[in-house]
């Protein structure tokens, strides 16, 4: 049997020839031996070895006799199979065919278990523990050790969702590795030795002793652990195994689309557990994926429809009643309705609300983007996103020679690019380059050369960078806010590879289903009346709306000027809209408002019909991810009352007598692909200028902001432990602005009169200060962004430190 | 068959109910006279407790694990030491150690009383009575709670919750350590 040539190995491999219990096999040069029993099918017991993690040979259980290494002499002792190379010539023999090796394991395991408790009734591993398994497979049976065992105090938090309970620990360093190698965050520890050796939290980066495990990928060390030592704070005596019903799914918390594994009892998500695909995000998922799973199951989730009465009180109403409520009012109002979906769809859903703006409404007045956007996005994203298929892939970053981040930051934005990314920057592949105001910790970790940039003067650095043929660009949402940004990333030379990489989960698949007011489905234009036609005949219409419709800003306006009658909302908080103050007098000043949303929020306050729809997991669909890979996930729980966008939209339209040509999500996938891409001219990219430079007025400062991965966002709700792990609140500056500013480099700073925040002195550029986007304060709520100036005071003495 | 046989077997017949009517009856006369089952029967399960009267029960589910009719149902939870507001009144803990049956569930509809649950019950908090009477009119009434299920406070026991007064640590119950003995106050 031989390893096929995998291809991120282009060249031809070279193979090595071993014999392992007597069956010969041919492997790459540079394999495993313990891989290479798994080749021909031959399992050796295991807990120290992980694919993705650098060899160790910490817990000895995988020994094997050796008795030829390939130069015709053996090894005199039983050696670890995942340290050993195979070798040309070799004779492997594992427990199968050699005493030796099934002595020796079995005398590891009866050491592994001396001190180990008999906590499996209590423990969270219980029932899908290695431990158990191989103890039950490869150990005695029977103990011989009626000594006492030695105990420690447990079990202990090494953060608020990860508990260690030391007693079970086997020493593997499969956590303190993992930390380590793929998240880069060295914060737990291998320490003692002998009998009292243990993992402990290690030294933080500013060299205080027991800094809790802050990582934004922490729970990976929970699902790897090969024994219940480090458990989950949040799935703590939860279930068993045989309670879950496993579902594999798409994780909806950014545009990455991770695999996870969504584990139900009862009618309710237990817990998420990293899925296994290789193409995307391997083995590993960040916190938010893995732990803001509550977020649907919360108090305000909505059940039935409702429709406003006569008081002005919402009633629940059948489904029926409250369609026709919704097709009458919008019938009523039709030629004038700005629909707002939100970035949260799945490519189904996003293709329903799309032919729903066309059909049904007549409009192109339609805007998926729930953030604050510049002038130039919807024609970069148009010409240069919708219909380019799988562009740039995660196994295309994992080996481009250089990777330019442009308004991104993959740790807090998309957490499984920063893993790929830097698994490419730790294999000397790739170098990667940051243009943003300062080195975060997540560039730190990547190894990242800083080109800095004051938010708002981007395009100087870029221009700088010299860019060429093998480098890719992975350009952030944010980049929107910097005029003329988009436009000169549009025009960038040949042989540059530019990735747009959104941070909702549904961004990608409503450019695809022409959710924009310039963009229909496919990747038609608006402008190009051939398009139109083409898509109109697939829908069987009359003729699709000509005109550039309104953007989000625009529809926002008008309503709250009375031009917009009526207004349809999907997954929208109103919090993050540009403005959220004008969007709130929007939605009071427009006489229809239907919502179509899963969870009680500020549009179902002023909502004449709510309807409501199905969070992820309980319907299934298909997400985009940012490369344009297509992520189909199945419905992990069956709930009868939970319909999707796609069948209420259906629903409505059928109610105004303007049927769409499907009314399930299947069918409406089958309709996107059916009218496929337009193959006529793209749309024409956006031409700006940059803006010239203009330091801030005296008394303000540039303000740099992403949000970070937690947050307070609503998809994160329910989950306490997981939030208290969120990083600290703080706003970060050089020392220079700090006193030009008069604020005191221990005291806070209050930005735009209200938010305040702890300073901390960072290397930024001067008159420019960071703050995190949603941690504490919704900067949106105070009208401040990316690249916003804004005012900056000292505020009282901080608390902290 | 001969005619002489026909005639025969009536008579034979007739003679084992003659002999039988003076023989000891055999019949139990239940509901109105209760004969007590063999020692070992299986009946109605019962949650034991500790002689302070804490739990036995940890929620581990190796019961429901082996039970063969799916009949048992449980659910985990945290002994809590401290109380809400803070106070070290170890008000929360239903057993020793860390963990207790939050939800404890025996469906009699299903159970077939075969025993293997009790087997499985690594705390021997799940033990067999001889109680038999497990008939109703109801669906749910034949699906047993944890309060149906605990065995009823002895003297000398608490009801849960509360604090372990035998030991604070908690390897000491399963050591067999009994509860200190206080003298009684004049
Ligand atoms: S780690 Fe495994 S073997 Fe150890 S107590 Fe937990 S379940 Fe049992
Ligand atoms: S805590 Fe788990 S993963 Fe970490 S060394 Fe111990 S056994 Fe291995
Ligand atoms: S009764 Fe026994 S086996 Fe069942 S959950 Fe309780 S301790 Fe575990
Ligand atoms: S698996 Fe080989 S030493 Fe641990």
């Amino acid at each position: 049997m031989t390893i096929e040539a995998n291809h991120e190995t282009q060249a031809p491999v070279e193979l090595v020839t071993l014999t392992i219990d007597d069956v010969s096999v041919s492997v790459p040069k540079g394999t495993l031996v313990i891989r290479a029993a798994e080749v021909v099918g031959i399992e050796i017991p295991r807990f120290c070895d992980h694919p993705l993690l650098e060899p160790v040979g910490a817990c000895r259980q995988c020994l094997v006799d050796i008795p030829d290494a390939g130069n015709g002499r053996g090894f005199p002792k039983p050696q670890a199979s995942c340290t050993i190379e195979a070798a040309p010539g070799m004779v492997v023999r594992t427990h199968l065919t050699s005493d030796v090796a099934a002595t020796a394991q079995r005398g590891n395991m009866e050491f592994l278990l001396v001190n180990h408790p008999l906590d499996c009734p209590v423990c969270d591993k219980g029932g899908e523990c290695p431990l158990q398994n191989q103890a039950m497979s490869h150990g005695r049976g029977e103990s011989r050790f009626h000594e006492t065992k030695r105990t420690f105090a447990k079990p202990v938090p090494v953060s608020a969702q990860v508990l260690l309970d030391r007693e079970r620990c086997v020493l593997c360093a499969r956590c303190t590795r993992f930390s380590e190698q793929v998240a880069g965050d060295p914060f737990i520890a291998l320490v003692e030795r002998g009998a009292q050796q243990q993992v402990g939290i290690g030294p933080s980066s500013d060299g205080a002793e027991g800094a809790p495990f802050h990582s934004y990928f922490s729970g990976n060390t929970i699902q790897i652990c090969p024994v219940g030592a480090l458990t989950s704070a949040d799935y703590r005596f939860r279930s068993r195994p045989f309670d879950l019903v496993s579902v594999p799914s798409v994780a909806e918390h950014d545009a990455c689309g991770a695999a996870i594994r969504v584990d139900h009892r009862r009618g309710a998500v237990m817990r998420r557990l990293a899925g296994d695909d290789p193409e995307v995000n391997e083995e590993w998922i960040s916190d938010k994926d893995r732990f803001a799973f509550t977020w649907s199951r919360q108090d305000d989730r909505l059940r039935t429809p409702l429709v406003r009465d006569e008081n002005g009180d919402l009633q629940p109403t059948s489904w029926p009643g409250a369609l026709a409520v919704a097709g009458r009012l919008l019938e009523s109002v039709r030629g004038s309705v700005g629909v707002l979906p939100g970035g949260r769809l799945t490519l189904e859903d996003a293709h329903a609300w799309s032919a729903f703006a066309r059909v049904a409404l007549g409009t192109n007045d339609v805007d998926f983007r729930s953030r604050a956007t510049g002038p130039e996005e919807a024609d970069f994203l148009a010409s240069h996103v919708a219909g380019s298929g799988l562009g740039v892939t995660y196994d295309q970053l994992a080996r481009a020679r250089r990777v330019v981040l442009v308004a991104l930051e993959p740790e807090d934005e998309a957490a499984t690019i920063f893993l790929r990314l830097r698994k490419a920057v730790r294999a000397a592949k790739t170098q990667v380059v940051t243009i943003a105001s300062h080195l975060s910790r997540g560039s730190e970790k990547l190894g990242a050369t800083l080109v800095p940039a004051v938010p708002g003067q981007e395009v100087a650095a870029l221009a700088g960078l010299e860019l060429g043929a093998g480098d890719v660009v992975l350009v952030g949402e944010r980049a929107a806010l910097v005029p003329g940004l988009l436009s000169a990333l549009a025009t960038l030379g040949a042989g540059v590879r530019l990735a747009w990489v959104p941070r909702r989960a549904g961004d990608r698949a409503a450019v695809e289903a022409g959710l924009l007011p310039n963009l229909l489905p496919g990747a038609r234009p608006v402008a190009v009346a051939e398009a139109r036609a083409d898509l109109a005949a697939a829908w069987g219409v009359a003729g699709v709306p000509g005109v550039r419709g309104r953007d989000l800003a625009t529809i926002v306006d008008d309503a709250a000027d009375h031009a917009v009658l009526g207004l349809l909302v999907g997954g929208v908080e109103i919090a993050d809209l540009p403005d959220p103050a004008r969007a709130r007098a929007a939605l009071a000043a427009a006489p229809v408002v239907i919502s179509l949303e899963v969870r009680r929020s500020e549009v179902t306050e002023h909502a004449d019909v709510v309807l409501p729809v199905a969070p992820p997991v309980e319907k299934s669909g298909t997400f985009v991810t940012w490369e344009g890979r297509r992520r189909g996930f199945a419905t992990a729980l069956h709930e009868p009352g939970s319909v999707t966008d796609t069948r209420v939209l259906a629903g409505i339209a059928e109610e105004m007598g303007r049927p769409l040509t499907f009314r399930t999500p299947a069918d409406a996938l089958v309709d996107h692909d059916s009218i496929g891409r337009w193959d006529g001219a793209a749309a024409g990219g956006p031409s700006a200028a940059p803006t010239a430079p203009a330091g801030p007025p005296a008394g303000h400062v540039v303000i740099s902001t992403w949000r970070q991965l937690i947050d307070d966002g609503r998809g994160q709700e329910g989950q306490a432990e997981y939030s208290a792990t969120a990083r600290p609140a703080v706003a970060r500056a050089s020392a220079a602005t700090w006193s030009s500013l008069g604020v005191p480099e221990t005291g806070t700073v209050v930005l735009g009169g209200s938010a305040t925040f702890s300073v901390v002195v960072d290397d930024l550029p001067d008159g420019v200060v960071w703050v995190p986007g949603n941690n504490g304060v919704n900067l949106r709520e105070l009208g401040i962004g990316h690249g916003s100036v804004t005012t900056a005071t000292t505020g009282a003495e901080s608390t902290h430190e | 068959m001969s005619i002489k046989g026909n005639l025969w077997d009536p008579v034979a017949g007739f003679g084992v109910t003659f002999r039988t009517m003076f023989k000891k009856v055999v019949t139990e006369q239940y509901p109105f006279e209760k004969v007590p089952t063999a020692p070992r029967f299986h009946g109605r399960h019962q949650l034991n407790r500790w002689p302070d009267g804490l739990e036995k029960c940890i929620g581990c589910e190796l019961c429901a694990w082996a039970c063969p009719a799916d009949a048992i149902y449980v659910e985990g939870a945290s002994n809590v030491d401290v109380l809400p507001d803070g106070s070290p009144d170890e008000s929360g803990r239903f057993s020793p150690g860390e963990r207790y049956g939050r939800v404890y569930q025996i469906n009699y509809l299903r159970c077939i009383l075969c025993g293997l649950c009790i087997e499985a019950c690594p705390t021997r908090a799940l033990t067999m009575t001889n109680e038999y009477e497990l008939a109703d009119d109801s669906r749910e009434a034949l699906i047993y709670e944890k309060s149906d299920l605990l065995a009823p406070l002895l003297p000398g026991m608490t009801e849960p919750p509360h604090a372990m007064m035998i030991s604070d640590d908690h390897q000491d119950y399963y050591r067999g350590k009994q509860l200190p003995i206080v003298e009684a106050d004049e």
